[in-house]
């Protein structure tokens, strides 16, 4: 019995001693590894809010930005710009995403198709997002553009002016849609993969049942799988549009910048991101500050959407 | 036509008002039924008749087939790929493999219970009437009185009519058993398939079940896979004992557990094995 750990006897308690040591010192390094992590976001917030916070004032949101040099102004046009874009790509991502995901998990699993597509998303998700830019640039601005100098070319006449008005009205060349195309790209996978971790994580308990009293396929998807992945759905699209809202070099080569209040989706388009990205390379401190104004501002509205998200779909 | 195969499948016997006298001896029919898992078979040729307005209950040994057997009663197998059958099993009379009846339409026919129970995330109210709902009934009026004669008929309505709009998951797990059978029987299926449905209740809620399956034969055809052979000699009619995928034998269960004919029967039920 000279093995035996038993607590009352002093071998064994002397073990018991030494495990329960080892245990405090992990616990001790694991809560100071935690907290080592929190440092890098607990100053970037705190310095976000400390260089944005005077800055912030209701004229933010309703002036356009300042001309280098100027003071006073602000960024609504760049807040608007980024809502605009952003709901483009939300609007092109979440239903191409979440139905890819509900055809890959619900009427496929295993085919040739559905696993293409798994890998694809995954590589997609690794993908530069100034490759996104380049690529929305390539077949939406370009196109846009060269037809225009073509149409220019053109023998003058009303047929050339009505040419050149439907050209130059297409919806592409540098503005929101290109710049929401961009965003879509990038928000793509992230929608389609967490959408498939989410139906795989419906019960199969429920399908079942609902097979069982004679459910169809879009049935038991429509009314039991779909309403149960919401919530994990949701949480992949706040991620996605977190990131997006934050994403610079997609914008740049797409939506551009404007100084002004867009008239329409069809024109350069301010972004917050672009403006912190302009504004913060300038030499003059006021814009720098805006710049940091700015990025304060896209961190509020990122988690605002993010928590309303949270609350509205939380699972009951 | 979901329509066609419910009026084929309802007997004039399924009705009460024109009820025949003599229920049909062998209203499920399975023949020469052999079935694969891919390459794996999973029964050799079954045959049985399962009698109308009884109880059958399957008892064997893990991974015998009985739930197997169960589970082709309304192709639950077709969602497992990879699977076929060679051989027959009629219901009423009509074949369920037959190319021109949809799986949709026997599915309605059937009700079925499952070892786990399964309520949906959704009102109590909302489980009951899924059947109808997929089924496009709107009448509210239908509606709530499909919900309180389900629930009645579950012996459940007592305890949850105050509170049919809470969440289902709320339940108790014998309560949620008994809902599940509740949302089973709401679209007054022909035959009501139990796999297990008490293996994971505490002995109480499974008397009542058990006291409800005895109430359930009246009016329907009752076929309960079960691991339990006191809950097989207590709520059944006939047993059939299953061993490797094959029907070893198959009669009133009072021969079963008293005098069985084969030896491994009785090596079963005596508990030498299994």
């Amino acid at each position: 019995m000279a093995d035996t750990e038993h607590f009352f006897t002093a071998a064994g308690a002397h073990r018991a001693g030494i495990r329960s040591f080892g245990n405090k010192v992990l616990n001790v390094v694991c809560v100071a590894l935690a907290l080592l992590t929190l440092i890098p976001l607990v100053s970037i917030v705190f310095l976000v809010l400390k260089n944005g916070l005077p800055l912030l004032t209701p004229a933010i949101f309703t002036e356009l930005p300042p001309a280098a040099g100027q003071a006073g102004g602000g960024f609504g046009n760049a807040v608007v710009g980024t809502f605009q874009m952003v709901g483009i790509a939300l609007a092109i991502a979440a239903p191409l995403g979440i139905l890819s995901a509900v055809y890959i998990n619900e009427y496929a699993p295993t085919s040739r198709l559905s696993n293409t597509v798994r890998f694809v998303a995954k590589l997609l998700t690794g993908i530069p997002s100034i490759i996104c830019g380049v690529f929305a640039y390539a077949v939406i601005v370009l196109p846009k553009t060269g037809l225009i100098e073509a149409v220019q070319g053109w023998r003058e006449g009303w047929f050339r002016d009505i040419a050149l008005w439907i050209v130059t009205s297409l919806p592409s060349g540098f503005s929101a849609w290109a710049g929401g195309f961009a965003l879509s790209i990038l928000m793509l996978p992230t929608i389609l993969i967490t959408a498939e971790q989410a139906l795989l994580g419906v019960s199969k308990a429920y399908r079942e049942a609902s097979y069982g009293l004679g459910a169809t396929r879009f049935q038991t998807i429509w009314r039991i799988v779909l309403p149960d992945a919401v919530p994990a759905i949701m949480t992949g699209i706040m991620l996605s549009v977190a990131r997006a809202a934050g994403e610079t070099a997609p914008l740049i080569f797409t939506a551009l910048f404007s100084q002004f209040w867009a008239q329409s989706l069809n024109e350069p388009t301010a972004s917050l991101s672009v403006l912190i990205y302009n504004f913060s390379t300038l030499p003059y401190e006021h814009q720098q500050n805006m710049a940091w104004t700015a990025s304060l501002v896209l961190v509020i509205l990122v988690t605002i959407s993010n928590v309303t998200a949270q609350v509205v779909f939380r699972k009951r | 036509m979901p329509i066609s195969m419910e009026s084929e499948l309802k007997s004039p016997a399924a009705d009460p008002s024109t009820a025949s006298p003599e229920p049909r001896p062998d209203f499920i029919q399975v023949k020469d039924f052999n079935f694969f898992y891919g390459r794996k078979q999973a029964l050799f040729d079954i045959t049985m008749d399962i009698p109308e307005r009884q109880v059958t209950a399957f008892i064997g040994p893990s991974g015998c087939g009985k739930s197997t057997l169960l589970r082709n009663f309304n192709r639950m197998n077709d969602l497992i790929d990879g699977t076929h059958h060679t051989g027959d099993i009629t219901i009423n009379g009509r074949s369920i493999y037959d190319p021109k009846l949809e799986i949709i339409a026997l599915r309605r026919s059937i009700g079925m219970v499952f070892q786990k129970s399964n309520p949906f995330p959704k009102s109590i109210y909302e489980n009951i009437v899924y059947s109808l709902r997929i089924a496009g009934r709107r009448n509210r009026k239908f509606l709530d009185e499909t919900v309180e004669r389900s629930l009645r008929g579950a012996a459940l309505w007592d305890e949850v009519k105050d509170r049919l709009n809470e969440s289902a998951l709320g339940l108790s797990g014998g309560q949620m058993q008994r809902l599940c059978i509740a949302r089973a029987i709401a679209n007054n299926p022909e035959v009501l398939l139990m796999d297990e449905p008490c293996s994971a209740l505490d002995p109480i809620a499974t008397a009542k079940v058990e006291e409800l399956i005895h109430e359930l034969k009246k009016d329907f055809t009752i076929v309960i896979v079960t691991h339990n052979m006191q809950q097989a000699t207590r709520c059944s009619d006939r047993t059939a004992f299953f061993y490797l995928g094959r029907l070893i034998e198959f009669d009133t269960t009072e021969k079963i557990f008293s005098n069985p004919s084969q030896k491994q029967t009785e090596d079963y039920i005596t508990g030498r094995f299994g």
